[in-house]
């Protein structure tokens, strides 16, 4: 229950983070550019996601399950570090936090040249824009999906998962029709990254032929360890940064 | 060809892209754990110690660039 409960949440988180990142682009271009063509593209890149999910899908479900893990969980534990990485780092303040309103600006700016000439019309800039935005942001939240899903058998879980996420950054969205700015995008990194290490972890070793001394708790056990470590390193590197900052000033 | 170019792009940059330590330090780990598989309880305990190290080692590669 604990881990389908887990699970579910990780799924969720890491679509929606995805998913805010393709609103951003679409807002931007709907906005700027006419709805029509923007909508087209959101629309067949959509399609096109489903096309691949309809391929791949039944395929993974062919493969042992050992393979699966092995393979899904090594590649869950290297995207996990990533993201635990750059959440890190940015917490600490040695990268730049992500915003989305910023960005939200910059992408209005470029798309706004020459607009008016297009407007009511087909636009290919708009289409391509909004089509690229959801078909790159939506492999990953695809590759994510299909990762947790074939690793333990739940395809169905994983894309209900993905379908929440969906609505909810969907609806908001264009609730608002602006960006979301308000959605705390860094937190919500460093949390995907900590889950997807721990099932990286848990899926990649048990993929090799490793037993967990204590089963699905050692979930648990490791997302602990994880948490500890992560906010232990986000401590020591804002410390450290000042300290530096002290000096050189 | 452009297409499969954009395709293993997309891959390398979505898998290696600046952290390539961290691909290639996950997967060793992983290798590692396939080998000490059969004491249980000292891969339980080295994997995860393995992943800090690895994430301490980028985060410190992080920090300088």
């Amino acid at each position: 229950m604990l881990h389908t409960g887990l699970y579910l949440f990780a799924i969720i988180l890491a679509s929606a983070v995805e998913m805010v990142e393709a609103m951003t682009i679409v807002l931007a271009s709907g906005i700027t550019r006419g709805w029509r063509s923007t909508l087209e593209g959101a629309g067949v890149a959509l399609v096109v996601l489903a096309a691949l999910v309809g391929v791949f899908g039944p395929t993974l479900g062919r493969i042992d399950i050992n393979i699966l893990r092995l393979v899904i969980g090594t590649f869950l534990l290297i995207f996990g570090l990533q993201w635990l990485r750059k959440a890190i780092l940015r917490a600490s303040g040695y990268k730049s936090q992500r915003d989305e309103a910023l960005i939200f600006q910059t992408e209005t700016q470029l798309l706004s040249k020459g607009a008016d000439a297009v407007k009511g019309r087909r636009d290919p800039i708009a289409f391509t824009v909004s089509f690229k935005g959801v078909f790159l942001e939506g492999m990953e939240v695809i590759v994510i999906v299909i990762s947790f899903g074939a690793s333990d058998g739940r395809l169905g879980l994983a894309a209900l998962g993905a379908g929440i996420a969906a609505l909810a950054v969907g609806g908001a969205g264009f609730a608002l029709a602006k960006p979301l700015a308000a959605v705390p995008e860094n937190t919500m990194k460093l949390a995907v990254g900590l889950l997807l290490t721990t099932f990286g972890t848990f899926w990649g070793a048990e993929g090799a032929g490793m037993e967990w001394p204590l089963g699905d708790i050692a979930i648990l056990l490791l997302l602990a360890l994880y948490a500890v470590v992560t906010f232990t390193a986000i401590a020591y590197l804002k410390r450290s940064r000042i300290a530096t900052a002290r000096v050189a000033g | 060809m452009r297409y499969f170019k954009a395709f293993g792009l997309f891959w390398w940059d979505f898998l290696i892209g600046d952290t390539p330590e961290l691909a290639a330090g996950a997967c060793v780990i992983i290798l590692l754990a396939a080998l000490i598989s059969r004491s249980a309880l000292v891969a339980a305990l080295l994997v995860p110690a393995l992943v800090v190290l690895l994430l301490g080692v980028s985060l410190q590669r992080g920090r300088k660039a």
